[in-house]
């Protein structure tokens, strides 16, 4: 694994001498991590009275997040702890990857299917491509101007690049259009369809028989389909992973971190910052085009109300938990921001509405206030259980306040990338720990 | 993580940018983009002339737009003033400052429905608009001219549900994070606008909320057909003129106002000379606060509907406009506002209404690029 851990973080001195030796591998980390989540969720979902197929299909969407979730991460670990870059537009490459695969491949006029919008009717993987690189123009296009800017302009400026995207595919105009004598549009605020999942149609077709086989094993069908595609997309994390983590180490991604560490001394060291700045920029823009790709377009509908800048701050969220700057910090915050944050509210509703005998329903703010005045809490529990997805987000908002405050440096934050190839600090540190007496402050590399 | 990157502002000349290669390249230097820019303002100037003789716009359209840009961009302009001297004072961009408007504009509306209503209808449908379709607009009847005590009494509590926000979560927030670098307070904004926003969505739904029934309105007659001039805008015009004599008169002729200057010119420097940095940052997020709140209640007053994402929506423009005017600077805000409100309106002659607050976002950007320290050259306040 690719992180340099320093030893003694917030975990492992808690843990017995031989739990602390495998956990030092940051595979251990992920592992440990999911599987705790995974057992939470298997005894809530025992709580809750599931079945197999119901257990199954809790975990699969569990999984399902975590790993779209777990790319945005990766990317955004990318753009702001490898390179400084902060990028608060995530969103509006994720909506220009889909919707310009969406529009690439929707079939022709004449061949659309009554009621959906045509397009320019390309094969599916040269859409993807398509979507990929309309991503990446768009990021370039982002970060040209905007990488002389100081951190907190460029942060208003991806916002507004972001907002400028979902005004363009929400815009009435561009609903339907003909250029050149093609139809095609972007289906305005009522949303497009997409594409259809391969997965999918791979199980409807030649696939067949599996599912067959797994219904009579007595689980839902459909799970089948839902299971493989999740394991399509933890082939793809594995990929991004591999590929942020090979860019980090590779003389490029040494230039970026020290970049991140000291943009002058590097531009004094003759390297062209801007240049690699927006390289880097664009590679995670492209990630984040195809993450819109596999995840939006997967559900076979996109609107531009799924493109909110609500989305763009859970998956900061995920970044902050695990600590900026650490690949491994990334995955793991985010596993325990879906498990907790994300999914937990949700499931605790659940329980509650399992476990508790509620009856009734109050529809708004003041009838449930009004009730608890005149001495009945349920009210208010009533509300509130139907306002879980709002009070969601209110709680991510209050734990990331808390988390800048108490713990700004997150899970993993200790660890430092370095940016030389050679760890000076560590030269120093065994010096020191030889006796030398000159005892030298550490190199700079902070 | 975050202490990694150093919070320094990059002096121009290290980064040769992208952009500056460009600049080289086109041989066009500094001046050269400003003479493209007055070049192309010269050549839609022209283009609106030929439209106005050849009678695709009308004089009325074009009056109207700008009637319509010049109440918007006051409102951005009230909004932009608290969110300019709090991103100079304490160094960072608030991205909550759109829900504190958000905040104070639902919190001002309710005690304007109180007041209005009293007596007639339950307290709670009252404060709380009626949500879930127990009152509705056309029930209680509040405008301008059908009930203007309602009206300033709403606008009052409004800018104090503003000043009141602003001070508890600076408070609560951010005055342990003071020494924090810009980019962690900016991640706690977002953090606070969130919290904000979705306990707005938790007491009022994502309902979208009619508040008014029509109020007077004035018919100018011009060639081409008439604008209309109605009560609310006329209130707008005159309370937001009022509120920004208010606010010149306090930096200007009160000690306080100078301590917020000399603050913003120089922190170590005021610091030193005895000035209570601590009661001035108070101060500075009453007013800023208190602004907003009016801005809430004056932009739900002019469209007469209100949402929980209304102060959202507002805050890019309102950065655009900040920017616009230089960062720190209280009349730059204001006029950048304007001149934001101006724009996205006036822009309607070229192109399609979706677009509009785009073409605000795009100038923001354009700003930023060419001149970082704003249009009136970054004096502070």
């Amino acid at each position: 694994m690719s992180d340099d851990a320093t030893a003694g973080g917030p975990v492992e001195a808690r843990l017995p001498a031989w739990a602390a030796d495998y956990w030092a591998n940051d595979l251990v980390k992920i592992g440990a991590t999911l599987a705790a989540v995974y057992a939470v969720y298997l005894v809530i979902g025992a709580l809750l009275g599931y079945d197999l197929s119901g257990q199954l299909n809790s975990l699969r969407r569990l999984t399902f997040l975590i790993v779209l979730y777990s790319i945005a991460a990766l990317v955004v670990n990318l753009h702001w702890g490898y390179s400084g870059l902060f990028n608060i537009g995530v969103v509006g490459f994720m909506a220009t990857g889909v919707y310009t695969t969406t529009m690439l491949s929707r079939p022709l006029q004449g061949q659309n299917p009554t009621g959906t919008l045509p397009g320019l009717g390309l094969p599916f993987p040269v859409a993807v491509v398509g979507g990929v690189l309309a991503a990446a123009a768009v990021g370039y296009v982002a970060a040209l101007p905007s990488l002389r800017l100081r951190d907190d302009y460029f942060a208003i400026v991806t916002l507004a690049f972001a907002e400028i995207i979902r005004i363009t595919v929400k815009a009435s105009e561009l609903q339907e259009f003909t250029v050149f004598g093609v139809t095609l549009g972007t289906g305005g605020g009522r949303g497009i369809r997409t594409y259809p999942n391969p997965v999918d149609e791979f199980f409807a077709g030649p696939g067949q028989p599996v599912v067959e086989a797994v219904s009579a094993l007595g689980v839902d069908g459909s799970l089948v389909a839902g299971w493989a595609f999740v394991l399509v997309l933890v082939v793809l994390l594995a990929g991004v992973y591999l590929l942020i983590t090979r860019l980090a180490e590779s003389p490029f991604g040494r230039v970026l971190k020290a970049i991140r560490d000291d943009e002058q001394a590097t531009l004094g060291l003759a390297k062209d910052t801007a240049s690699f700045k927006i390289r880097a920029f664009i590679v995670g823009c492209a990630v984040l085009g195809l993450l819109g790709i596999v995840w939006q377009g997967s559900q076979g509908y996109v609107s531009p109300s799924l493109f909110i800048p609500q989305l763009t701050f859970f998956i900061w969220i995920a970044v902050i938990v695990g600590g900026a700057g650490s690949n491994t910090g990334s995955i793991v915050g985010t596993i325990l921001f879906v498990g907790v944050v994300y999914l937990g509210p949700d499931y605790l509703r659940r329980l509650v509405e399992e476990y508790v005998s509620l009856s009734g329903s109050v529809p708004t703010f003041p009838g449930a206030v009004g009730a608890l005045a005149g001495g009945d809490p349920q009210g208010v529990l009533l509300y509130t259980l139907d306002q879980t997805s709002t009070l969601r987000v209110v709680l991510t908002g209050v734990f990331l306040v808390w988390l800048l405050r108490t713990n700004p440096d997150g899970l993993f934050g200790d660890r430092r990338e370095i940016a030389s190839s050679i760890d000076l600090e560590d030269r120093v540190e065994r010096r020191r720990a030889r006796g030398d007496a000159d005892g030298q402050e550490g190199g700079g590399s902070e | 993580m975050i202490t990694y990157i150093p919070a320094i502002a990059q002096p121009p000349h290290v980064l040769s940018s992208v952009v500056d290669r460009v600049q080289r390249r086109t041989r066009l230097g500094k001046h050269g983009w400003a003479v493209l820019g007055v070049a192309f303002g010269v050549v839609l100037l022209l283009d609106l002339v030929r439209r106005l003789l050849s009678g695709d716009l009308t004089v009325a359209l074009l009056v109207g737009y700008l009637w319509n840009g010049l109440t918007y961009g006051l409102v951005i302009g009230l909004a932009g003033v608290g969110l300019s001297l709090t991103y100079d004072l304490l160094e960072f961009a608030n991205f909550a400052h759109g829900d504190y408007i958000t905040v104070s504009a639902f919190v001002g509306w309710g005690a304007a429905y109180l007041i209005a209503g009293f007596g007639r209808f339950d307290p709670g449908s009252l404060f709380f608009l009626g949500v879930g379709g127990t009152l509705y607009p056309g029930d209680v009847g509040v405008s301008v001219t059908t009930a203007p005590v309602a009206i300033l009494g709403g606008l009052v509590v409004a800018a104090a549900a503003g000043a009141v926000v602003a001070v508890t979560l600076d408070r609560v927030v951010y005055r342990s994070m003071r020494g924090m670098d810009a980019i962690s307070l900016l991640i706690a904004s977002i953090g606070v606008a969130f919290v904000l926003r979705y306990l707005t969505i938790y007491v009022f739904t994502q309902q979208a909320f009619g508040l008014t029934v029509s109020a007077w309105t004035y018919g100018v007659a011009l060639p081409g057909g008439t604008v209309n001039v109605s009560a609310p805008t006329l209130l707008l015009v005159a309370s937001s003129l009022a509120a920004m004599a208010g606010v010149h008169l306090l930096l200007t002729r009160t000690k306080l106002g100078k301590a917020m200057r000399a603050m913003a010119a120089n922190r170590s420097l005021a610091r030193v000379t005895g000035i209570p940095s601590e009661r001035v940052i108070l101060a500075t997020w009453l007013i800023g606060g208190a602004l907003a709140g009016l801005a809430g209640f004056m932009i739900a007053l002019l469209q007469g509907t209100i949402t929980y994402q209304i102060g959202w929506t507002l805050l890019l423009l309102v950065f655009a406009g900040v920017i616009m005017g230089g960062i720190g600077s209280v009349y730059g805000a204001i006029v950048g506002g304007v001149l934001i409100g101006l724009i996205t309106r006036v822009s309607l002659v070229w192109i399609p209404a979706s677009f509009t607050e785009a073409m605000g976002f795009l100038i923001m950007i354009l700003i930023l690029l060419t001149r970082p320290q704003g249009l009136f050259g970054g004096e502070t306040a």
